[in-house]
């Protein structure tokens, strides 16, 4: 069993893109366990904090570290989901395979390990479909699949969801829950309250490129410690 | 494909010439019978006499064939060419237009016949290419006693082509030109023009064969350069010249042991 | 009308020496693009995917470098292989040899500023996924070149069109020697400067039907590839 990447923490962290400043002082520990979820309006800065962590963005001022310090194994064991899924001009098997190769897979194997992941997410019958063909969910689908084969410790996922039809939204939930039932470490940010409480453990109300509370799932929705989080779950309709 | 065989194993030379010696296909007749019977590939590049020379002082021609004598010597006085051999002799026709503007149709002195187009500013075309053929046009002026750089006007356009496009340029502009009897007679888009002068003494072209100088430039092929030249101004390669003809008609006068 | 079928049945004439003449055009400008492709789409692709001072002034110079006049190319490589040249040694000036390389410098900066558009589009759209796939600049350029390889066809066939099409850098570096480094392009030079207008018409068309047909079948290539693969 090796060593945990996690714990990663940010400190006094901050972003801003055109003198406009993103994300304001942010600190906080991301722990191996409960599924985070990173909730708030459009604009308030969920994707950028997500970048951030994930070491897409480098920070203008703060630090963002994690517990281990081989960077190399750090990148290996995290993988991202983006709102929108981009699939390389090649088959659905073929872009799985693609990832392990970059990530150092033997050739030998990457097939094999591929197939298993489409299986995971129930994408096997399609594996010599081309993937730019494929539905949005399907294509998000396979974009878990090929996060799955890489067996991050973390996963990171940026509103996975939002461009889906419920349908789809289910599909996707569900595999989610897979991740996080085999052990990975789900980071999520959404907009979408039912499927916070769906999927999450703990929540990270983030608002205006700041935290404002962090509170475990049920306690947030139940009393959410801020007034402008209480506004947020108010307008936000809950089954959107 | 046998001539590409030969020549794989008895090698090429490259042979710089003009463009009009090429576009009277005098080459195509002659470089056959010599490549079949040495099995030496002679490779020409044709542009103007000056240009010719120029690749010969750069050392990337092994042979230059040109007609500029006073160039030709200059060429022979830098050292740059091992000796200079006549070969062949042709002549300049001065073409003009059927409707004879400036009167010279059937002058025999063609430096008359130059004043006359002057005086009638009757449009003239000139290669101003450096060639031997503008060569040839600057000395009949010469001769005429006009300084042309200073006196030209409007009628006189200085074209800087080679003899075919200068040609083309003739007809479109219905004017005036100096060209080689040999292009002349292959040309095939004459318009309204004829000849207007020709069989003037002056208007004689000789042309001249030099090895370039190996001793200046190693990579030169001088037994197979020499080798070319030996054979045209052999008897065998005179007869080949003076065999060549368009309509029946002979363009290359040998002229190499007069 | 008449000059056009007068030029063609001239050309049908020719057969040999016309078949060596096309023969050779398309060597040439298949050779030059081949090496304009395989330089010029990793550096477009390099020039799409990295930063570093100084990018945007290479990538001005390299769009301009698109308007290279062809006689002048044909020139400074003229210079460089002459005998009196420091390449001079090496013995290529009017061989078809001179030709390729006068071409593919032609091409290179064509190809590699059309690609670079191309990649730069597309690494947009790529970026983050890659990156967070862990992939680094010089595999990620590489996937980007496969992934784009059908709208990167358009670059190479703009590469190839030029050559095909140019006679100033090939008549000065080749020669236009019968037999030797004769093209289709300085054939209808030569033929035009002739005043034989109706073979030059002719050579034209016969040039002009095979870009076309290149044209043809790349489309056709690539609306099969996209429909297979999206």
């Amino acid at each position: 069993m090796s060593a945990s990447i996690l714990p990663l923490a940010l400190e006094n962290v901050s972003y801003a893109s055109n003198g406009q400043p993103i994300i304001s002082s942010v600190s906080l520990a991301i722990v191996a366990g409960p599924s985070t979820i990173i909730l708030g309006a459009n604009g308030a800065g969920k994707s950028v904090l997500m970048r951030l962590m994930h070491g897409l963005l480098a920070p203008a001022s703060g630090t963002v570290s994690w517990r281990e310090r081989d960077m190399g194994r750090v990148r290996r064991l995290q993988a991202m989901v983006f709102q929108r899924p981009v699939m390389l001009r090649r088959s659905a098997l073929a872009n799985v395979v693609y990832a392990l190769a970059v990530a150092g897979v033997p050739a030998g194997e990457r097939e094999a390990q591929a197939l298993a992941a489409l299986d995971e997410v129930g994408l096997r019958h399609l594996a010599q479909r081309p993937a730019r063909v494929l539905s949005g969910g399907e294509q998000q689908r396979l974009a878990l699949a090929r996060a799955w084969a890489l067996h991050p410790e973390v996963l990171f996922l940026d509103e996975p969801t939002a461009n889906l039809d419920p349908g789809a939204v289910r599909e996707i939930e569900t595999v989610i829950k897979a991740f996080d039932a085999a052990g990975t470490k789900i980071v999520m940010a959404t907009h979408n309250l039912g499927q916070a409480r769906r999927l999450g453990d703990e929540v990270i109300y983030l608002q205006a490129g700041r935290v404002m509370e962090r509170a475990p799932i049920e306690q947030f929705f139940a009393r959410p410690a801020t007034a402008e989080a209480a506004a947020f779950m108010k307008g936000e309709l809950p089954w959107v | 494909m046998g001539v590409a065989l030969a020549a794989a194993l008895a090698g090429f030379i490259t042979v710089a010439s003009t463009t009009s010696t090429e576009q009277s296909g005098l080459f195509k007749h002659l470089l056959p019978i010599f490549e079949k019977k040495t099995g030496i590939q002679v490779r020409v590049v044709a542009v103007g006499t000056g240009q010719a020379l120029d690749i010969g002082r750069r050392g990337d021609a092994d042979v230059v064939l040109v007609h500029a004598k006073p160039l030709e010597q200059k060429f022979m006085a830098e050292g740059q060419g091992v000796k200079r051999y006549d070969v062949m002799y042709n002549d300049f026709v001065l073409i003009g237009p059927k409707s004879d503007p400036a009167h010279v149709q059937g002058t025999k002195d063609v430096a008359v016949a130059f004043r006359k187009i002057k005086e009638a500013r009757a449009p003239f075309v000139s290669r101003g290419d450096r060639s031997g053929t503008h060569f040839a046009e600057l000395e009949i002026w010469r001769l005429a006693g006009i300084d042309i750089a200073r006196e030209k006007g409007a009628w006189y356009r200085d074209t800087g082509q080679g003899m075919g496009p200068a040609l083309n340029t003739a007809a479109a502009m219905n004017a005036h030109i100096l060209s080689d009897r040999g292009t002349w007679l292959s040309f095939k888009n004459r318009g309204d023009l004829v000849i207007a002068v020709e069989g003037d003494r002056r208007l004689y072209n000789q042309y001249g064969v030099m090895l370039v100088n190996p001793a200046k430039h190693p990579n030169v092929k001088a037994k197979l350069g020499q080798a070319f030249i030996d054979w045209l101004i052999s008897p065998e390669g005179q007869d080949a010249i003076a065999s060549y003809r368009i309509n029946g008609e002979q363009l290359f006068f040998p002229n190499a042991h007069e | 009308m008449g000059a056009i079928a007068e030029g063609l049945r001239r050309v049908l004439e020719l057969d040999r020496e016309l078949w060596h003449i096309v023969a050779l055009s398309l060597e040439v400008s298949l050779s030059a693009v081949l090496i304009a492709t395989a330089l010029g789409l990793p550096l477009g692709a390099l020039l799409a995917v990295k930063r570093f001072a100084g990018r945007r002034t290479v990538i001005v110079l390299l769009n301009a470098l698109m308007g290279l006049p062809p006689v002048v190319v044909g020139l400074l490589i003229y210079l460089l292989l002459s005998r009196a040249g420091p390449l001079g040694e090496l013995g290529l000036l009017f061989t078809p040899g001179a030709m390729v390389i006068a071409q593919s410098v032609l091409v290179l900066p064509i190809i590699a500023a059309l690609a670079r558009q191309t990649l730069e589009d597309a690494w947009r759209e790529y970026e983050e996924q890659l990156r967070s796939l862990g992939a680094r600049e010089l595999e990620a350029a590489f996937t980007l070149i496969w992934d784009a390889r059908f709208s990167l066809v358009t670059a190479v066939l703009a590469g190839l069109g030029r050559a095909a099409a140019e006679v100033g850098a090939v008549m000065i570096v080749g020669g236009n020697i019968d037999g030797v480094t004769r093209v289709m392009t300085t054939a209808i030079a030569l033929e035009t400067s002739k005043g034989d207008l109706p073979l030059a018409l002719g050579l034209g068309f016969v040039l002009i039907a095979l870009v076309l047909a290149v044209n043809a079948a790349a489309q056709l290539i690539k609306e099969a590839a996209v429909r297979r693969y999206g």
